[in-house]
């Protein structure tokens, strides 16, 4: 992008002041040159945010922003619904409350000397990832209803996970106000195997090393040393969230008109966060929520089960668990005053400050863990909340590097198997049912983390505290 | 010499994050068969699958670019409830009505190697219209 466009406001701070329809000002924030290799359809999709009904303060986009489906991936933007505020199918996007969780195993790389192959070999076997794989638990009508409320909490009283784990789960594990009346049938329908599932894409079970601290205090309350072996889990809401985001898509599209929004762009698709369209989506994107805590919760059983088989009697604790598809109800500061909003963040992950009272005590002191993922071959991320982010994005930070290449230059490009043999070579086991996948998914097909994670840094929207490095990967 | 543009086919477009499959062809309902093969590409090779089963479609919308993006939303959601990946197409458009059957086989991640599963259609990229050399194109990003 041009950076003439620009209202440079501080080294990571760029504005597009409002003009024309935009209600507020769109702000990214990212370093120059991230700003410069950015496709200019983030300028035009954030300026399109920025005009829609209720929206406060500003449009903001992270330092990994791209191209995406009416909100740019990367976009935060939080409506008031007394002013007439929107909720968008778009700005949540397909996959429902993808996140990260991220767990201890209290092992040191040493520990894996002479079991790394056999660890690979039981997680790919206990954790079904990939196209079309089906998970173990099927759930029948009531079976889904309770677990469309019920979240991760569910998930523990089903004998999935310890009460412990919802301590260090977003929303405890499970958000208020879904409605699983809201939830078609269609949808239940395709969920009702792939509980406790990976998925495909851009997702993944990583064990992973940490080999950098940047901040030794936060660190040490995240309970990271170097060194020490940690497992991060990438996934979503699978084929409910999917299917949710695809009805709804298209109700919005068609009742734009009915509600008299002017959509810029139809992707934009969205309804007044009071109408009943608009409390509908609320309630069955709260269930698809709910549906993905309950997955990764399932995910972390199993995967506690392909660990005792390799280190009977090991104990696994969360660090914690990070939605970054959603759309919640926070209280925020708006022009001075404290008041109630809908803080959309696509692609972008939520980072509340030191003292914010939806942490757990563990971390009241230093900010909520920030997870974000790398690829199969680069690094990952631990980051903390900061006050400061409260005030410049409410409270928002980055989520994962974003593509530099589309899936089919990355085909032409590399081959799965000889990725796999270089990455067997740098020490990284890869499993995953299509070499294809794996080629699409190579490390070079993505965008440099370490640089947006920079930014955000830099931004003040979140602080660095560990580097990790992948040590196995299972890919979906 | 046939002039290979008039035979219908399907490609891919460039989306960052995800992919763009279109169908070109003569007649509309050619273009949207063309634009469902390019759905399946994108999971695995067609020539891959065989044609063992056979299951009947049918939608209806409001306009031409929305009945497009039932139909692709209406394959993504049998591959997922069915577990079958779909190679040939036979779609009859009326108005805004289409019927169609999908013939193809259960997914097998060892013979298939699918690479990723489609979430959804996306309005982004979203047209369906007459080119001017009068063939029909249909197309749309596809998240995956």
């Amino acid at each position: 992008m041009d950076l003439k466009q620009f209202i440079q406001r501080d080294e990571t701070c760029w504005e597009i002041p409002a003009k024309g329809a935009m209600r507020v000002p769109a702000i990214i924030y990212a370093d120059a040159s991230l700003l410069q290799a950015m496709d200019q359809k983030v300028h035009e999709q954030i300026c399109n945010v920025a005009a829609l009904p209720g929206i406060v303060e500003a449009a903001y986009a992270m330092p990994d922003a791209h191209w995406g489906y009416g909100f740019p991936i990367g976009g935060v933007g939080a409506f008031d619904a007394d002013q007439g505020g929107v909720i968008s199918a778009g700005g949540v996007g397909f996959d429902i409350s993808c996140g990260v969780r991220t767990l201890h195993t209290g092992l040191t790389m040493n520990d894996l000397q002479g079991v790394k192959k056999d660890l690979a070999d039981e997680l790919y076997r206990t954790v079904p990832a990939g196209v079309g794989s089906r998970g173990r638990i099927h759930l029948n009508h009531d079976e889904m209803r309770a677990m469309l409320t019920g979240g991760a909490q569910w998930a523990v009283d089903q004998g999935f996970g310890e009460a412990r784990d919802l301590e260090f789960t977003e929303e405890r594990g499970r958000v208020d106000g879904a409605e699983p009346r809201d939830v078609s049938p269609r949808a239940r329908e395709r969920q009702k195997d792939e509980m406790g599932t990976l998925g495909s894409g851009n997702h993944y079970l990583e064990v992973q090393r940490v080999v950098e601290i940047f901040d030794q205090e936060v660190a040490e309350a995240y309970r990271l040393k170097i060194d020490a072996i940690v497992i991060s889990i990438h996934c979503g809401s699978r084929g409910l969230g999917h299917q949710i985001g695809t009805e709804f898509l298209k109700d919005m599209a068609l009742a734009a008109s009915q509600y008299h929004i002017a959509l810029p762009d139809r992707e934009l698709a969205c309804a007044p966060l009071n109408s009943p369209l608009g409390k509908r989506y609320l309630g069955a994107m709260r269930a698809g929520i709910n549906c993905a805590l309950a997955n990764r919760q399932i995910i972390t059983h199993l995967t506690r089960q392909a660990m005792n088989e390799i280190f009977p009697g090991i104990s696994i604790d969360l660090l914690y668990d990070v939605s970054h598809n959603t759309c919640k109800q926070e209280r925020h500061i708006v022009g001075g005053v404290t008041q109630t909003v809908f803080v959309h963040r696509k692609g972008a992950t939520r980072a509340f400050g030191p003292g914010h009272p939806d942490l757990p005590t563990e971390y009241q002191s230093v900010g909520q863990p920030v997870l974000i993922g790398g690829s199969m071959g680069t690094s990952s991320y631990i980051l903390c909340g900061t006050k400061q982010a409260e005030q410049r994005s409410f409270s928002s930070a980055c989520h994962g590097a974003g593509r530099a290449m589309s899936r089919r230059q990355a085909t032409k490009q590399w081959h799965g198997r000889a990725l796999v043999d270089q990455l067997a070579e740098q020490g990284i086991l890869i499993r995953s049912p299509s070499l294809r996948g794996v080629a699409e998914e190579a490390p070079a097909a993505y965008k440099d983390v370490s640089a947006v994670v920079d930014s955000a840094d830099k931004a003040g929207l979140a602080k660095k505290v560990a580097r990790l490095e992948p040590v196995i990967c299972i890919k979906g | 010499m046939i002039d290979k543009t008039l035979i219908p086919h399907w490609e891919h477009f460039e989306h960052k994050a995800d992919i763009g499959i279109r169908g070109i062809a003569p007649a509309l309902a050619a273009a949207f068969e063309q634009a469902a093969l390019a759905m399946t590409s994108v999971i695995c090779d067609p020539d891959l699958i065989l044609e063992h089963q056979s299951v009947e479609v049918s939608c209806q919308a409001d306009d031409i670019e929305f009945l497009f993006l039932d139909w692709i939303n209406e394959l993504i959601y049998l591959m997922a409830v069915k577990g079958l990946l779909f190679k040939r197409f036979q779609v009859e458009i009326n108005g805004n009505f289409l019927i169609a059957t999908a013939s193809g086989e259960p997914a097998d991640p060892a013979k298939h190697q699918p690479a990723v599963e489609i979430k959804g259609a996306t309005l982004t990229e979203l047209a369906v219209r007459q080119t001017e050399d009068g063939l029909w194109l249909a197309q749309c990003v596809v998240d995956v």
